[in-house]
């Protein structure tokens, strides 16, 4: 016998990290690291979300747009025609041509331009390399976005991840009920894009009878109320401000107790909410959401400080929501829906049931079978076993992986190739001992001579879960991540783990020496 | 308790063209249903929306197509789903509307129709079925490129083009039961049909590594024979692994569920066809491409000598001899 059987060892050490770390998974403790159970398990929500990047792209040629207004009006630089073109221009023209380098060093202060002058005509677009990165950083912008939001609506463990460079993936576990999923959808595709705008009050009488086109033309944009599509007003396109500056929004309710969203703004959008106010006293302002005219107040005074409110018709909820996008940001770029897969906890339910129980009957057959075809040896493989099972739970629990329904199949696959190895190798060694070669001899040979084909056959089926892995999505990944370890495990348990088991067990199989009992052959 | 008795060598090669023709019958048939009956796409390649309905009593089949056909979703197949209670609407539209979904949509339109609960509602679009699709391809060729160099580098080119041939022998005729059965085409399918590659190819490889000892150790010269005697030797193993495996996932089919049965039945079709491929077919491509023995031993004796060669220098060179 050998002095130290560090087969056996390795296997003992082997089974009791997979029993400790797989405890908290199976009896679902609050402590210890637990195998996450995958949105067609738990039941729950996945979406797949497109950025629409071109939006980002307007919407910082605007905010350029904007920033030229300030700056011409602050500076007292007279330009004409301000406005934008196809989405991703600025034009204007100076009409005092002395002005020149003063607008010129305006515009080196705003990064990532190409500027093309001609005559008196300005045309401002964003470099090829702002554009990419304005585009990036739109997609992650809308995931922090998106994060925040859902984070502060307070649902359970939200997972906003960017997938490729336009797409995001959100996994919200835990959503019981058809009104919490269209809340959640809600919020999440909320712009909550704020913007203060001002009326043309020169032409505002006439917006009953102007097309788009006509409005335009002075630089203006018709736009709807939000609580009456008949009520029209015409604003500046250019805004004054937007949501970017908003530091901070909160419910209050008003006199009459309707619920209202109170602002603050951050010192830039402070100074300029300050002299645009200052100097418009007695026009109207446009508080713009979303594209609708929330209220339209006149100023009265110069607002100085920085704050402001939103007022009409919103329910408590609504506000609330409200609040929470307003504070989050808004989203740079709009988002479509690509793929969205929602089940409800009844069905993922059942799904587990389901599938426990066939992985159970599943593992019975297969014992069962095991100890009457292969007696003790049977015995043995079944061990290897049962521990492989725990070191699947074990290491994805750890690397807090995810169970899905296809990686249950998995787990029963698995199951079927450890056997492999193992049968492989008992038959290997009856063989030997038909021969007539002696028991220590035979298993010995037994496994040397099954290795070399077990390993290739795994190292095979492993490449295919690494590829499986690579260009899977969700629960093929899931799938392709429990074959893996499984095979991994396997290799741990049946080839080194029931080896050991055989070398200690060797000194009493060679004093018996009954191998139908031992090996299941007459 | 044994299957085979250990020493019975059985003439398979003898009886390859027999196999080897009803493969061909099989394959064939497998290509033309795929042809013309074709694979009945699921959302998650073909895109749409599909809404999983339980009610609480026997599904209002009738009443519900009735109610559908006054609205935009008047071209949606409704279908039981497992059992009487359960039905599954396939939808082709898709709504890429974050805030307008489906989901709630039929939950008021089909308010008049009994008491139910909407338990699922997948939407694929269609630009995400097509990257699927693409992907999906791209794995399974990629599969076999790196099965084919991994085969080659540790037996012989023979081999790899064998077991290749072998796997598309397999994949084809899942395919085509896919097709055969109208079994819905999408993701975990794609994930079954993989492993039905990894499990075949498994038992391919065990046989090929047989074979490749065989002509090894024994002194046998005749192709023929050291294929049937490794085949025969391995058949106690082949049988006892896919019988074990086919429990399993006859158990995953039979209780598993509507959800999982799709995957479970391809698996099925896939443990036989694997099974009977590594025991009749795969070594067959090995005889019919004319895989040489003794260009084989001589390629390992040269391995062998270039392996002691390496190794006398080395000694020679730690001996400082050189």
């Amino acid at each position: 016998m050998k002095i130290f059987n560090y087969r056996l060892v390795i296997f003992i050490l082997s089974i009791i990290f997979g029993v400790v770390f797989s405890i908290p998974s199976f009896l679902q403790t609050e402590t210890g690291k637990k195998i996450s159970l995958g949105l067609d398990l738990q039941g729950g929500l996945h979406m797949l979300l497109g950025v629409k990047t071109d939006e980002a792209v307007t919407s910082k040629i605007k905010s350029i747009a904007t920033a030229v207004k300030y700056f011409s009006d602050d500076e007292d630089i007279l330009i004409d025609g301000l406005s934008i073109k196809s989405n991703d221009s600025v034009v204007f023209s100076v009409l005092d041509k002395d002005e020149f380098p003063k607008v010129d060093k305006m515009l080196e202060e705003i990064k990532g331009l190409d500027i093309s002058k001609q005559e008196l005509e300005y045309t401002l677009t964003l470099s090829a390399e702002e554009e990419i990165q304005t585009k990036d950083q739109a997609v992650s912008q809308v995931v922090e976005t998106i994060r925040n939001r859902l984070d502060q609506f307070g649902l359970a463990e939200p997972t906003v991840v960017r997938q490729g460079e336009t797409d995001i993936v959100v996994q919200l576990p835990g959503i019981k009920t058809a009104e919490d999923e269209r809340a959640a959808r809600e919020l999440i595709s909320k712009p909550a894009n704020l913007e203060l705008m001002a009326v043309d009050e020169e032409r505002a009488d006439q917006v009953y009878n102007m097309s788009k086109a006509q409005a335009a033309q002075y630089g203006d944009i018709i736009l709807e109320a939000t609580d009456n599509p008949n009520v029209k007003y015409l604003v500046k396109e250019i805004p004054i401000l937007n949501g970017s500056q908003v530091v901070d929004a909160q419910v209050a309710f008003d006199q009459s107790n309707q619920p209202i969203i109170n602002f603050t703004l951050n010192s830039a959008g402070a100074r300029i909410f300050g002299d645009f106010t200052g100097k418009n006293v007695g026009k109207r302002l446009a508080v713009v959401l979303d594209g609708k005219v929330y209220s339209a107040p006149n100023i009265r005074e110069r607002i100085g400080g920085g704050s402001g409110q939103i007022s009409g018709g919103f329910t408590v909820i609504e506000a609330g929501n409200v609040a929470i996008a307003l504070r989050s940001g808004a989203l740079p770029a709009s988002v479509e829906l690509l793929e969205k897969r929602s089940v409800g906890p009844s069905l993922g339910a059942d799904s587990i049931k389901a599938s426990t129980i066939a992985l159970v009957s599943g593992f019975l057959i297969v014992f069962i079978f095991m100890i009457i075809y292969y007696r003790r040896a049977g015995i043995i493989a079944n061990v290897a076993l049962i521990t492989n099972i725990f070191i699947i739970i074990a290491i994805m629990a750890m690397f807090g992986a995810t169970l899905t329904l296809p990686g249950m199949a998995g787990i029963v696959l698995t199951v079927g190739m450890a056997v492999d190895a193992n049968v492989i190798i008992g038959e290997r060694i009856r063989e030997l001992l038909r021969q007539g070669v002696s028991i220590p001899k035979a298993i010995e040979d037994g496994y040397s001579n099954a290795m070399r084909a077990i390993l290739d056959a795994n190292i095979t089926t492993l490449l295919v879960a690494v590829i499986l892995y690579a260009y899977g999505t969700g629960p093929i990944k899931g799938f392709a991540i429990t074959i893996s370890i499984g095979i991994l495990a396997s290799m741990l348990t049946a080839i080194l783990g029931t080896h050991g088991i055989y070398e200690a067990l060797l000194p009493k199989i060679s004093k018996d020496k009954n191998l139908n009992k031992w090996f299941g052959i007459k | 308790m044994e299957i085979f008795k250990g020493n019975r060598i059985y003439n398979f090669m003898g009886k390859r063209i027999p196999f080897l023709g009803f493969s061909a019958i099989l394959v064939i048939a497998s290509i033309v249903l795929l042809f013309t009956k074709g694979l009945n796409l699921g959302i998650d390649f073909a895109g749409g929306t599909l809404v999983q309905v339980q009610y609480e009593q026997k599904a209002p089949i009738d009443k519900i197509r009735e109610v559908l056909s006054n609205t935009k979703y008047k071209g949606s197949s409704i279908t039981e789903f497992g059992s009487p209670t359960e039905v599954v609407i396939r939808v082709t539209g898709v709504s890429s509307n974050l805030t307008n979904d489906i989901g709630d949509e039929m939950h008021k339109l089909l308010d008049s129709t009994g008491k139910f609960e909407i338990r699922r509602v997948d939407m694929v679009g269609a630009k995400v079925g097509g990257e699927l699709r693409e992907k999906g391809i791209m794995a399974l060729s990629l599969s076999l490129i790196i099965i084919l160099i991994y085969v080659s580098y540790r037996f012989e080119w023979r081999f790899a083009i064998a077991s290749i041939l072998a796997l598309a022998h397999d994949i084809i005729i899942a395919l085509g039961a896919i097709s055969l059965f109208q079994v819905e085409v999408n993701l975990d399918i794609l994930a079954a049909i993989l492993t039905i590659l990894g499990y075949s190819l498994n038992d391919t490889i065990i046989v090929f590594d047989r074979i490749r000892e065989g002509i090894q150790t024994s002194k046998e010269s005749e192709l023929n024979e050291v294929v049937n005697e490794s085949v025969s030797r391995t058949l106690s193993r082949t049988t006892l692994t896919s019988l074990t495996t086919f429990f399993v996932v006859a158990t995953l089919y039979l209780f598993g569920g509507e959800i999982i049965n799709g995957f479970a039945f391809t698996l099925l079709v896939g443990v036989v066809v694997g099974t009977y491929s590594s025991i009749f077919i795969a070594a067959s491509f090995l005889v019919q491409l004319k895989f040489s023995i003794e260009s084989f031993r001589a390629k390992e004796a040269e391995k062998v000598k270039r392996q002691k060669e390496k190794e006398k220098i080395r000694a020679m060179y730690e001996k400082g001899t050189v």
